[in-house]
């Protein structure tokens, strides 16, 4: 079962297109898969004959289940195949049915890089490592070869007992007392959601409403997301008469082309101005780095009403004119809310807009799409006074929100960000 | 405190068993008039008469045997081997009778002796003269393996000897008969067999040695200290029973280890001091157990550059640890 969503972690097989014994063509489409964020076709890995297939129509199973076997006529099936659980590891044999499994990330590690060569690990290394939770990658070794000594670990282990404490500005310190504890250490864990029953000894008042599979992956990247990152929200406000000034005037023109000016082409070419200039927004927490990403890949969150909201990918966006974005803004929105968004186009995401003015809020703090930095939330535009040269104004103004991982940035930085998208906007022209 | 040399407070420790207790006797080839050929009994036949300082035939196995008959009887010998190298007509009745005395006779006879034996190279002697045999005793239940590496342990340890219920194979560093001087404390006192003694603490490596091996590993261990090795010397005394506990210590604390030993490397006390870190201190190594030992030649070789080729020295040890500083 391929991934076909960075949070998508299970798909259900609506229909087999190819019974067992057909033979299938390489990418021919072999079956439909139904998954929380789009409905697709998975595609055959390789030419043959439909061997086996073992997970039958109609069934959910997670992302990397082995589906069925496609080989050659006189292929003998691997004997233990069939009591593959459905919860089976990705499979990188050519012949399973992972079609894009060799290359998709787990969805909790997607930064995961190759292992430094640490060098020869001595006992007595690996011990001090082990007691005091090192991660050798962070030791420098001065042996042999670049060895990591005992010497080493201690020395590392001296400097960690010192540093803390002088980095960490007081407020930083974790504090005594309930107030500072942790959340989850103040109200236990999170409550174990009871299986669906019926109306019970309400009486039959309260109607109960089974999740969806897109209500059950937003609840659970969303509860995630707040465990993940040091959320903090910082909140600018934007003139936009310039920006409408140019819509007004361009509006017509872009339609010629069968593309219609949103305000969000506008707020995903500024963002993407912004990323590129401080590039630590577009990036990934991972552990014991940060790892800045090459490309500038902006989320759209596209709400589809009661169902949930989805989040589609414009690819490349610093590469992309006005046009070229308000296009492929248009092209995402408008496929997603048809349910036609293939799995390509919800992966990769480096930043994401939400665009929650549409619904006439003013400002709001969202969540991160993890395992991203940070998300751009973009309120209603509404005409307000404003002071302008000690003269009192009207102007269509904006309240832009970011929600940044504190763990990444710091909030001057992150105001920083938020300014240079700003700048873009208020000097649009 | 007065300053002496090995081979006077070698010769201080008898003289005082032999006050101290008239069991006390000493036998073996011109121990008599004659002082030895390396002069440790010099004194005591004129003090303590032909009854208890008694020259015996060219006969190792002689030698041995009447200690092992007499120590049977309630004495308590002192046997001279005048070479280490001479020991081996008397390896069976070290072994095979007076090693085992005790446990054959469920405890009811013992064979309380004291073998002297000088061994090892550096003094020119060739292949008769010059060899280390700690290994091939060191190897024997039963009996105990001791090798001082300084005046004042030589005395006590020898006076433990003398004293212990069992039999004390009793190796002396030649070489260091003269070479080695110190401070040795007034008065009575002992020095146990057993435990070890960390003659210099460091922190970067240990070195393992005894006799004049320890001698050259603490110049070594002084001279790696001014390019900042902290190097710690632990002196093991006595071969067996083995201070364990006292290298398992001192290889926990540095977490490298090195043995030195003259005697050739095969089948060396090294590898038993080796077999013990890898045992018990296996989780706070940070470096391959190391050994410098004499090469697996049959003998230490007469002429002088080629005995200085077989000899570890402190030049030789202190290139040693570096290394294994550096790993």
């Amino acid at each position: 079962m391929p991934q076909l969503g960075e949070s998508v972690v299970e798909g259900a097989i609506a229909k087999w297109l190819k019974s067992e014994g057909d033979s299938v063509k390489e990418f021919e489409p072999i079956m439909e898969v139904t998954t929380d964020k789009v409905d697709t076709e998975v595609t055959a890995t390789a030419a043959g004959v439909l061997l086996k297939i073992l997970i039958p129509a109609g069934t959910t199973v997670t992302a990397g289940t082995l589906l069925g076997w496609i080989g050659q006529p006189t292929d003998s099936i691997p004997a233990d195949s069939a009591v593959l659980p459905t919860h089976a590891p990705i499979s990188a044999d050519s012949a399973a049915l992972s079609t894009h499994a060799p290359t998709i990330e787990p969805p909790n590690h997607p930064t995961t890089q190759p292992p430094k060569d640490l060098g020869f690990i001595s006992p007595v290394v690996a011990k001090l490592a082990s007691e005091h939770s090192i991660d050798l990658i962070m030791v420098k070794g001065t042996g042999a070869g670049g060895r990591i000594t005992k010497k080493d670990v201690l020395a590392f282990i001296e400097r960690r007992k010192a540093a803390p404490e002088e980095a960490l500005a007081p407020w930083e310190r974790p504090g005594d007392g309930d107030l500072f504890r942790p959340t989850e250490l103040q109200m236990g864990p999170p409550p174990v959601v009871p299986p669906v029953v019926d109306g019970g000894d309400r009486g039959g008042a309260d109607s109960v409403m089974p999740l969806s599979n897109m209500r059950r992956s937003i609840a659970e990247h969303m509860v995630r997301s707040k465990h993940t990152s040091a959320h903090v929200t910082t909140v600018f406000e934007v003139d936009m008469s310039k920006v409408m000034a140019h819509r007004e005037a361009n509006k017509a023109q872009f339609a010629r082309d069968g593309v219609n000016l949103t305000f969000t082409a506008y707020f995903v070419s500024a963002t993407a101005v912004a990323l590129k200039a401080h590039p630590l927004v577009n990036s990934t927490f991972a552990g014991d780095s940060i790892v800045l990403k090459r490309e500038v890949n902006v989320g759209v969150a596209v709400s589809l009403g009661e169902e949930g909201l989805i989040v589609p990918v414009v690819k490349n966006a610093d590469e992309k004119s006005l046009l070229g974005l308000a296009r492929a803004v248009n092209d995402l929105a408008s496929r997603a809310r048809a349910k036609q968004l293939k799995p390509d186009e919800v992966q990769g995401g480096t930043f994401t807009i939400t665009n929650h003015g549409v619904s006439g809020s003013l400002f709001a703090t969202p969540i991160i799409n993890q395992p991203q930095c940070g998300i751009l939330g973009v309120g209603a535009i509404q005409k307000r006074v404003v002071v302008v040269n000690d003269a009192i104004a009207i102007r269509p103004m904006c309240y832009i929100t970011l929600t940044f991982d504190h763990r990444i940035l710091d909030g001057a930085l992150a105001d920083y960000f938020v300014a240079k998208v700003k700048e873009v906007l208020e000097g649009w022209g | 405190m007065p300053e002496m040399t090995l081979i006077e407070a070698i010769r201080q420790g008898m003289d005082e068993e032999l006050a101290r207790d008239d069991c006390v006797f000493i036998t073996g080839e011109d121990v008599g008039p004659r002082g030895g050929v390396f002069r440790a009994t010099q004194g005591l036949f004129e003090k303590y008469g032909p009854k208890r300082i008694i020259d015996s035939p060219l006969a190792e196995l002689s030698i041995v045997g009447v200690g092992i008959g007499a120590a049977v009887y309630g004495m308590r010998p002192i046997c001279e081997i005048q070479f280490a190298d001479f020991i081996f007509p008397a390896f069976n009745q070290i072994l095979n009778e007076a090693a085992r005395m005790f446990y054959r006779s469920g405890g009811e006879w013992a064979a309380p002796m004291v073998i002297r034996a000088p061994y090892g190279g550096g003094v020119g002697g060739g292949l008769y003269h010059s060899q280390s045999v700690e290994a091939f005793f060191a190897h024997i239940p039963g009996l105990k393996v001791v090798i001082p590496s300084n005046p004042k342990d030589a005395k006590g340890l020898l006076k433990s000897a003398v004293r212990d219920p069992n039999p004390v194979l009793f190796l002396e560093p030649k070489k260091g008969y003269r070479l080695i001087k110190g401070f040795v404390p007034e008065g009575e006192y002992t020095v146990p067999i057993g435990p070890a003694h960390v003659s210099r603490e460091g922190a970067d490596l240990t070195v393992f040695a005894y006799g004049i091996m320890h001698y050259y590993c603490l110049q070594a261990a002084a001279l790696v200290a001014k390019e900042g090795i902290s190097a710690e010397v632990v002196d093991l005394r006595t071969l067996l029973p083995v201070d364990k506990a006292a290298i398992v210590a001192s290889v926990r604390k540095t977490g490298k280890a090195m043995i030195v030993h003259e005697d050739n490397l095969t089948g060396g006390y090294g590898g038993e001091v080796a077999a013990i870190i890898a045992d018990e201190a296996f989780a706070d190594l940070d470096a391959p157990v190391k050994r410098l030992c004499g090469p697996d030649v049959p003998g230490v070789p007469f002429s002088h550059p080629m005995q200085d080729w077989f000899m570890p020295n402190p030049e030789k040890i202190a290139k040693a640890m570096k290394e294994l500083a550096a790993y």
